[in-house]
């Protein structure tokens, strides 16, 4: 192996991941699991909720993910990973101890300590709960900063439900208000809750549009439907703020491949104020 | 403002391909086109070029670059950085890449801090030379980077029997130390003003309005569907005007794995926003799918994006994307000045 170059500092060198090993791993569905990596000498992520990291496999490629666990959870950060390509596939297949590498965190997040004293209103559509749950455990976590905090979860099919204890636990905390839906329940699941996709659960919602925050994240076509209900709601548009996927090569705002318009996902988000996305219009495409 | 008698030149660059440690290159011949290459001895170099196949962004941001090589460890793998930090000395840059090149520097080196990058460029030199043809696909003129007064450490504009050389910047000043200069006569440097000058009116192609416009000109129509059509019905998505640029930096980072051993390592290579996957994810979606979607972001990207982030109007006019377009369909001048008249008819 050559010697690095320079200082070696990784701060400086950018590409240069650092190692981090997998000390634990659950499955929730065949293709989606949540796997928790520790960084050497136990070293904290120092994430944002929100932010994301690039992790890389020797040999089969590095992929951008957002971080699931908040900061205030400590120890291991944990990644909610869908098996969809190489990178993926290669995720699925680690072992309890091994070895990957780390880039970040990365990002511009919605500053959520600033959202004190409003209520908070989570959406979260499909495999969008993954970087979502960052998020909603740091403002449980800080719990008194807020008042209401809303959580919406809406997936395809009960059998999809992410993080399942977890939603349990959210389900019957009196500190949130969590609402599930399911957008059908296919033969052979049971369920015996809401059914209808996740807008259906806004009307319902007894909101306070001045004195609310709003994050969302799901699929880009969830997007452009839940918009529509918080206009119903008169949440004005800088209160509400999306978290949106792009495929970042680089993380440092070079690569090209996250632009939206004139913005980089990777360093102007991946969480953006609507009121400035809503003006781009290659964000919600 | 220095004189170097052309033989004296000669003997200059000769004398640094001999000496200096970094490899000498520049402007050639290579079958009908000119190539920036390595230069074997100063009788090589083709000063009077109109345009290079590539610009000289290739020697601080290379076509393929291995930025990490990994290996395994006592406990895994190690990982580390691994990128060559080797200058050049380059001769006989055009002004329009030498203001590409500050571009990029304002963006690798001052705003995202790419180590790669900065090294490269900093231990290498710039040696511009003021143009003497024109290509005709080129409208420098228009863009004002037909000449420049920043960007080079030397400046070198040919007289009938004689260099005159510029000093831009103390690297370049160092370069001049054993050479036979002697000090410009106020003559050669007003034959030197002319020359520069004279070169302003040799475009043929020009954008009608001042590039300063061009931001807002592109802001207002990027909804302006019927030009932007015209001209990405024909484009092949083959991305050739992306690779070609000299302003355009887009990247991809593979990993590869070498045949032997257990190592391997990642390498950043050209991408090109007009490749059909540029903006896919893993999930499926393509977030511009539509060939006229990617065509426009590119032009987009010249004129506005870049100016919005960075200050800059990252066309510098060399003309290669229309020259090398095989749809005929790249031309930002001709795209630009399409938008302006449709406004200003």
């Amino acid at each position: 192996m050559p010697e690095p170059l320079g200082t070696g500092d990784v701060e400086s060198v950018h590409y240069q991941p650092e190692p981090a090993t997998l000390v634990r791993r659950e499955a929730f569905t065949e293709v989606d699991s949540v796997f928790a990596f520790e960084l050497e000498e136990r070293a904290e992520l120092g994430h944002l909720p929100g932010q994301f990291v690039q992790l890389f496999i020797p040999g089969v490629g590095e992929a951008p993910f957002s971080v699931s666990s908040s900061p205030t959870s400590g120890g291991p950060f944990e990644l909610c990973i869908r098996e969809v390509g190489a990178v993926t596939r290669a995720i699925h297949d680690l072992e309890i101890g091994d070895q990957v590498g780390i880039r970040g965190p990365f990002g511009e997040v919605c500053d959520i300590p600033t959202f004190r004293d409003h209520d908070l209103l989570f959406v979260a559509g499909g495999i969008g709960l993954a970087p979502l749950r960052s998020m909603i455990n740091y403002s449980i976590a800080n719990r008194d900063w807020f008042d209401d905090v809303t959580v919406l979860y809406g997936c395809k099919e009960p059998a999809e439900v992410l993080f399942p204890d977890e939603v349990a636990r959210w389900s019957d905390s009196t500190a949130v208000d969590f609402r599930m839906t399911v957008d059908e329940v296919p033969e052979g699941q049971e369920w015996d809750g809401h059914v209808g996709v996740i807008t259906t659960l806004i009307p319902g919602l007894d909101v306070d549009p001045e004195n609310t925050y709003t994050i969302v994240c799901g699929p880009p076509v969830m997007f452009q439907f839940v918009q529509e209900e918080l206009d119903e709601k008169e949440i004005p548009h800088d209160h509400i703020y999306l978290s949106l996927e792009r495929r970042m090569h680089c993380g440092v705002g070079l690569c090209g491949h996250c632009q939206i318009n004139d913005l980089y996902v990777c360093q102007d988000g991946p969480v953006f104020n609507y009121e400035v996305i809503k003006e781009r219009p290659e964000a919600l495409a | 403002m220095k004189i170097l008698d052309k033989p004296d030149f000669e003997d200059l660059v000769n004398g640094l391909i001999a000496a200096d440690p970094r490899e000498v290159v520049g402007v050639q011949h290579d079958g009908s086109k000119y190539v920036f290459d390595e230069l074997v001895e100063a009788g090589d170099l083709c000063l009077d070029y109109d345009v290079t196949m590539l610009s000289p962004k290739k020697y601080f941001f290379p076509q393929r670059e291995r930025l990490v090589q990994y290996g395994t460890g006592e406990e895994g793998y190690d990982v580390i950085a691994d990128w060559s930090e080797a200058g050049r000395i380059i001769v006989g840059v055009h002004p329009y890449d030498l203001v590409a090149i500050e571009q990029l520097d304002t963006i690798f080196i001052d705003e995202q801090g790419d180590e790669p990058y900065r090294r490269k460029r900093e231990n290498s030199v710039l040696i511009g030379v003021t143009m003497q043809s024109v290509s005709e696909w080129s409208f420098a003129g228009s863009m004002g980077t037909a000449t420049t007064d920043s960007g080079y450490d030397l400046m070198v504009t040919e007289l009938p029997d004689s260099y005159a050389i510029e000093i831009g910047s103390r690297k370049g000043s160092e370069l001049l130390e054993d050479a036979k200069t002697r000090e410009a006569t106020i003559e050669e440097v007003e034959a030197v003003e002319s020359e520069k000058a004279a070169i302003e009116d040799e475009f043929e192609k020009e954008i009608e309005f001042p590039p300063a416009q061009l931001p807002s000109l592109l802001d207002q129509n990027y909804d302006a569907m019927a030009v932007w059509n015209e001209y990405a019905e024909g484009c092949l998505s083959c991305g050739t005007c992306n690779v070609i640029c000299p302003t355009c930096y887009c990247f991809n980072v593979d990993v590869v794995d070498y045949l032997t051993d257990d190592v391997g390592g990642t390498v950043r290579r050209w991408d090109g926003c007009l490749l059909e996957d540029f903006a896919a994810v893993a999930g499926g979606e393509n977030f511009r799918e539509e060939r006229v979607e990617r065509h426009r972001h590119r032009l987009m990207r010249k004129g506005n994006y870049i100016y919005e982030r960075y200050g800059d109007i990252a066309c510098v006019g060399c003309g290669r994307c229309t020259q090398h377009c095989v749809a005929d369909v790249a031309d930002p001048s001709e795209i630009y000045n399409e938008l302006w008249r449709s406004v200003h008819a």
